[in-house]
């Protein structure tokens, strides 16, 4: 038994089993929905300018609790922006952001220091502090916090575990490769379970099967962990992945992904179109494939 | 914007930067090890230029005021005349200016590379104010440093001055060191510490926000470097001329 077990286990394409056991509880577990209602994230038209041109222009959407919203447009339409809007990195001329009910707009860098630290950033190039090893860079939030060094060690090698990084623990983010980078930040940015997670444009740049692997850890986090999250990008497949693909569990404990293909089910995934700081398309992505605007179908398409 | 309302901004920036850090100091974390750091690289890393600065300024100051004191008979003044410039003025001034620097430049440097990789967004975004966990450990090794440095600039200054005299001019040791005791009072040298404490806190103020104020890149960054600079050194010495002028008001030393 143990062996068939531990066969099976060496059979799994690196995905961690630890989360895969957490996730396996929760998935039966008794869902308080009362708060449920209240979205996540919400943007009330929000408008920011920047040298007489609007870069966010009267911008309004909400991420419901466990929605990815995959925010797509090409560069400069505001993408990154939205982002930074939500963890209050730079506020807006006029509007209004909530963050689990709460409005942030008028929230002072103290106050926003409380919000920040029950999000997760993942930034376009990692961001990451590279005057720290990999293993600080991912302790940052919990040293800062005052954690004792045994509890910190734990959690670091939990989400190096999670990002499949754990031999890369003790390197320079200038000895990583572009996609451990981007891995590296995204344990970063999940240390203490963020129930919200932010990606800016997480696979710009990456290899395909790389870009694969990022897809895939935002979709365990989707539909393992209940996160919700903004996933920001122009790549087209990072959306037929998160959009068509969903992890579960299966028998030996282990995450899988399963093609939506013809059956019925719910992808929590939900797609907003920008363009020059406005939403021009928002829905799913059954409907943005069938949408006749011409600007939606060339980026599609790519002529 | 115009140049007045533009340096107005600039200079109410720079002095909500210094109070952010300040407010900063009575909270916790403290930041102990990263200031502890900074002392030493700014400190112990500046001591090499400073010594050498130090000594051979003194030299030279002997080098070319000998001729000057002896066509008036005055050579047993030369330590008074070598020490008194060294402390009041060309201790505190050039240390300042050495490690503008070496040290100003590194810090907006840094800091600004860290805005352009997005490392200070990062930063807050993970929870921790930037500028006290970046600016005040910097600015604190700044206001701590310079001093000791300015103080070990004049003592070399002075054997530099005395090097010279004995070796270069044949004048007997004690000459030189008698004026020397006789020259410097107490005023000079609580002159000589207050000055630098005050460049520090300006040179660390301009570092860090030209640093955090980066903008467009790489080229921002060297940008941002040769603003802080430049900027840097002029302050230190404009604000050198109305300290030394405040300062004989204050110690009656007109």
């Amino acid at each position: 038994m143990m062996t068939q077990n531990s066969i099976d286990r060496l059979n799994t394409p690196g995905l961690d089993n630890r989360v895969s056991d957490q996730a396996a509880e929760s998935t039966f577990r008794e869902v308080d929905d009362s708060d449920r209602a209240i979205p996540a994230i919400e943007f009330r038209d929000v408008t920011i300018e920047y040298d007489g041109r609007n870069v966010l222009n009267s911008l309004s959407f909400k991420v419901m609790k466990g929605e990815t919203k995959i925010i797509l447009g090409g560069s400069g339409c505001g993408k990154s922006t939205t982002i930074k809007l939500v963890l209050g990195l730079i506020k807006p001329d006029s509007g209004q952001v909530l963050v689990n009910g709460e409005d942030i707009t008028n929230y002072s860098e103290t106050e926003m220091m409380r919000v920040r630290r029950k999000i997760g950033m993942i930034f376009q190039e990692g961001a990451l502090f590279d005057s720290l090893s990999v293993y600080e860079n991912v302790a940052f939030k919990l040293h800062e916090q005052g954690v004792p060094e045994e509890e910190v060690e734990a959690e670091v090698r939990r989400m190096l575990r999670f990002v499949n990084l754990e031999d890369a623990i003790d390197k320079l983010p200038a000895e990583l490769s572009g996609g451990m980078r981007r891995r590296v930040g995204i344990a970063r940015a999940l240390v203490g379970d963020p129930k919200i997670v932010m990606f800016d444009e997480p696979t710009a740049g990456l290899d395909p099967p790389t870009a694969r692997t990022i897809c895939e850890l935002a979709m365990k986090l989707r539909d393992l962990e209940d996160v919700s999250s903004i996933f920001v990008t122009h790549e087209m497949n990072n959306l037929d992945y998160l959009c068509s693909e969903y992890a579960v569990v299966n028998e030996a404990g282990e995450v899988v992904f399963e093609i939506e293909g013809e059956k019925l089910c719910l992808i929590n995934s939900k797609v907003l179109m920008m363009r020059d700081g406005q939403v021009i398309f928002s829905g799913t992505d059954e409907t943005l494939r069938k949408a006749d605007d011409r600007y939606i179908q060339k980026f599609l398409r790519g002529h | 914007m115009n140049i007045v309302t533009r340096f107005l901004l600039e200079l109410q920036e720079m002095s909500l930067l210094a109070a952010g850090a300040a407010r900063g100091l009575f909270k916790k974390p403290r930041y102990v090890p990263e200031t502890i750091e900074q002392m030493d690289s700014v400190g112990v890393g500046s001591l090499t230029i400073i010594i050498l600065t130090g000594f051979f300024t003194g030299g030279v100051l002997t080098l070319q005021t000998y001729q000057t004191l002896a066509s008036y008979g005055a050579v047993d003044q030369l330590g008074y005349l070598v020490s008194i410039s060294l402390v009041r003025e060309l201790g505190p001034v050039l240390t300042a200016l050495m490690v503008t620097g070496r040290v100003v430049s590194a810090i907006s440097a840094e800091l600004g590379s860290m805005v352009v990789s997005e490392q200070i967004d990062a930063m807050r975004a993970l929870g921790t104010d930037p500028v006290r966990k970046l600016v005040a450990p910097r600015l604190i090794a700044l206001v701590i440093t310079l001093p000791l440095l300015t103080l070990i600039a004049d003592v070399m200054g002075i054997a530099g001055g005395w090097v010279v005299s004995i070796f270069l001019y044949g004048l007997p040791s004690s000459m030189f060191l008698n004026s020397v005791r006789d020259g410097i009072t107490t005023d000079d040298i609580i002159g000589g510490i207050v000055k630098p404490l005050v460049f520090a806190f300006l040179m660390g103020t301009i570092a860090c926000h030209k640093g955090l104020k980066t903008e467009g890149g790489t080229v921002g960054v060297g940008r941002s470097t040769t603003t802080a600079v430049v900027t840097a050194s002029i302050i230190v010495i404009i604000a050198d001329f109305f300290l030394a002028k405040a300062l004989q008001v204050i110690l009656g030393t007109q």
